[in-house]
């Protein structure tokens, strides 16, 4: 009996098994992961930070406080002269992990506890309303592209409604309008200063960029002989749906996830800077911006941080969904492994 | 073949395509199929040829119900499949199978081998162990090993696949399988493997195939009889070596010369048709054949001919050939 190469696979791959392989070993995909991982961490370590380690309330002013910076007893907030018109200039970075690492912001706020509790709410939202976002456009898809006829041409006009604005043209009028008034779907009401506005305004805004080809590959994949086959099979249209269609359709789903989530954080942090996303005194990325904006000649860091922080974000979650969408592609599987 | 019992018999069956959109709906109309009556017996093979576009596809897949007809009827073994309701259509769809011309996108990419060969059966209730035994019993039967129960469709070269397919399509233990294409997109020296994997499945599940292709020598080699379409229309029915050796249609005739040739002492004339098919939206009053036939005469223009019986063949020409 002759020995079997020991690197031949004995057992065979699903097309998803063989992505994943992929995917873990490509340093785009590790490197991205690492650089979220670290921030997903530290967002939701806010709690911790701001309570055992910075011992800081980060959602109230404290405007007369002092803190000890190398044995010099300083004001939080300065009284200043120069600067733009706030009259005080807040205390910079103290590089002390222990009290406002990275200074104050107008109110005397901590800087570093709201940035990690910015992160908290930015993730929480842009991520849920990504996940809404992609699960509504799965739906309406499958949908319009499986039923075809009357069904797929109202909900193609209803996205194409949506398309017509640009996003955040329409993400600010709803938000304007919602935040004055909140909404009230059936029994639930969503209050003005509610997380889950952003989440459904953002969510909806792009569903038609995740629908349509969607859409389009259902409308294609319908008319796949393996389709045919099952239909002459007499499978019911669950069975095609969900055994035939679903599985062909989740490749392009997965490689939209962190994209449209990114997209929708860029999105949160847009409104929130704009004060009609994240209502205060809660803090996201876009409302520390704009808490830095006054401060930007004086603190640069107050605004900077939280950009950096989005711009960090999104590039790992678009470099996460290039390595995603080139492991699932088959075209591309051919390089060498 | 008189006292062979009928399978399927085919009566006025037509199939038009309106084109356009909502506001301008019914303006052209496509006769993709038109007026065809064909009878299949059990057992044989009926081979239908002719040009892309000429409605060989659209027919079989209106026999298998995966088209509408637009009328007529299809009677398999008593039952008008035209009239059937999706719900009675189940039950026939058991005994009623197609196989596809696509070899890579007849498998759900996405799927093992056993559970793609496994799913008619599963669609119709059968047990799960029953299912197992019978798809491996299956994919023995048409020469794959065991070890493809486990794998995924990209892991099969082209004729491998359409083994899978054939092994799907017999599941459900089918009465009559609807093959388009079967081998036109597999290479020359799989193909023969494959139509010979063909025939012995047709003594051994005691099958009728009706067989769909545009290469003339596979037609040959399967089929009982063979059907010849132009532009949605039957012009010729007779059996396989009759047609071959003496074919009566004009169209049927040109068609045979334009078959590549191996013998080199063969010098009979190849006969050149003038133009292109025409517009199926706009088609030739009279024989549809009229622009493009060598022996076009008056009456053809303005009258259709009639499908009549000559020997033991049917012609639908007026001028038919000695």
């Amino acid at each position: 009996m002759a020995l079997k190469d020991s690197s031949e696979a004995i057992f065979s791959e699903s097309p998803g098994k063989i992505a994943l392989r992929i995917l873990r070993k490509d340093k785009r995909s590790i490197i991205s992961l690492s650089i979220l991982g670290v921030i997903v961490f530290l967002s939701f370590m806010a709690p911790v930070f701001s309570h055992f380690i910075a011992d800081t309330n980060p959602f109230e002013s404290t405007l007369n406080a002092t803190i000890n910076v190398h044995g010099v007893e300083t004001a939080v907030l300065q009284p200043s002269t120069t600067g733009l018109g706030l009259g005080v200039t807040p205390i910079g970075p103290t590089w002390n992990i222990r009290s406002y690492f990275l200074g104050a912001d107008g109110q005397g706020r901590d800087v570093m506890a709201r940035l990690l509790y910015g992160g908290r709410s930015t993730l929480i939202i842009g991520t849920t309303a990504g996940l809404l976002c992609i699960f509504f456009s799965l739906l309406i898809g499958i949908v319009a592209g499986y039923r075809r006829g009357w069904i797929d041409a109202v909900l193609s006009r209803i996205l194409d409604i949506i398309w017509a604005f640009p996003v955040y043209l329409l993400a600010i009028s709803l938000s304007v309008v919602l935040l004055t008034s909140g909404l009230t779907i059936g029994f639930i009401h969503l209050g003005p200063g509610s997380f889950a506005l952003p989440i459904l305004i953002i969510g909806v805004v792009y569903i038609p960029y995740v629908a349509r080809p969607i859409r389009a590959q259902v409308l294609a994949l319908r008319e796949r002989e393996f389709v045919r086959a099952a239909v002459g099979s007499g499978a019911k249209h669950s069975t095609i749906i969900f055994r035939e269609i679903l599985p062909n359709v989740m490749p392009s789903v997965i490689v939209f996830i962190p994209i449209i989530v990114s997209l929708s954080m860029l999105t949160e942090s847009a409104l929130s800077f704009l004060s009609i996303g994240v209502q205060p005194p809660a803090a996201s990325w876009g409302t520390i911006i704009n808490d830095g904006l006054a401060l930007l000649y004086t603190r640069p860091i107050v605004g900077l941080a939280p950009g950096l922080m989005i711009v960090f974000t999104a590039a790992a979650l678009n470099l996460y969904g290039d390595a995603v969408r080139d492991a699932l592609d088959p075209k591309t599987r051919a390089r060498g492994d | 073949m008189s006292n062979s019992k009928v399978i399927l018999s085919i009566n006025s069956l037509s199939k038009n395509y309106e084109l356009g959109s909502a506001f301008s709906r019914g303006k052209d109309v496509v006769h993709a199929v038109e007026d065809i009556n064909l009878e299949i017996v059990e057992g044989e093979t009926l081979g239908i040829v002719g040009e892309s576009g000429c409605g060989k596809s659209t027919l079989g897949r209106m026999i298998v119900r995966l088209e509408e007809p637009t009328t007529g009827e299809i009677i398999f073994e008593g039952e008008d499949l035209a009239k059937l309701s999706n719900k009675n259509l189940r039950s026939v769809r058991k005994r009623l199978q197609m196989i596809f011309q696509d070899p890579y996108a007849s498998l759900n990419p996405r799927r093992q081998i056993g559970k793609i060969v496994e799913e008619p059966l599963r669609i119709h209730g059968v047990g799960k162990q029953e299912r197992e035994k019978i798809a491996k019993d299956l994919l023995r039967r048409v020469g794959l090993d065991l070890e493809a129960y486990e794998k995924y469709p990209h892991e099969f070269s082209g004729g491998q696949r359409q083994r899978i397919v054939i092994a799907r399509a017999l599941a459900l233990n089918p009465r009559l399988v609807v093959a388009d294409e079967p081998v036109s997109a597999l290479d020359v020296s799989i193909q023969a493997q494959v139509l010979n994997l063909f025939k012995d499945l047709q003594k051994e599940f005691n099958l009728t195939y009706i067989f769909i292709a545009h290469d003339l020598g596979v037609v040959r080699h399967v089929s009982d009889r063979i059907a010849v379409m132009y532009l949605g229309k039957l012009v010729e029915l007779a059996p396989a070596d009759d047609l071959y050796d003496a074919p009566a249609h004009p169209y049927t005739k040109a068609l045979l010369s334009a078959n590549p040739r191996m013998n080199s002492d063969d010098t009979s004339e190849r006969i050149i048709l003038k133009g292109d098919i025409p517009n199926p939206i706009n088609r030739p009053s009279g024989c549809v054949f009229n622009p493009r036939c060598p022996k076009v005469q008056e009456i053809c223009k303005s009258e259709s001919p009639a499908l009549i019986q000559i020997g033991n063949r049917k012609v639908a020409c007026h001028f038919p050939e000695n």
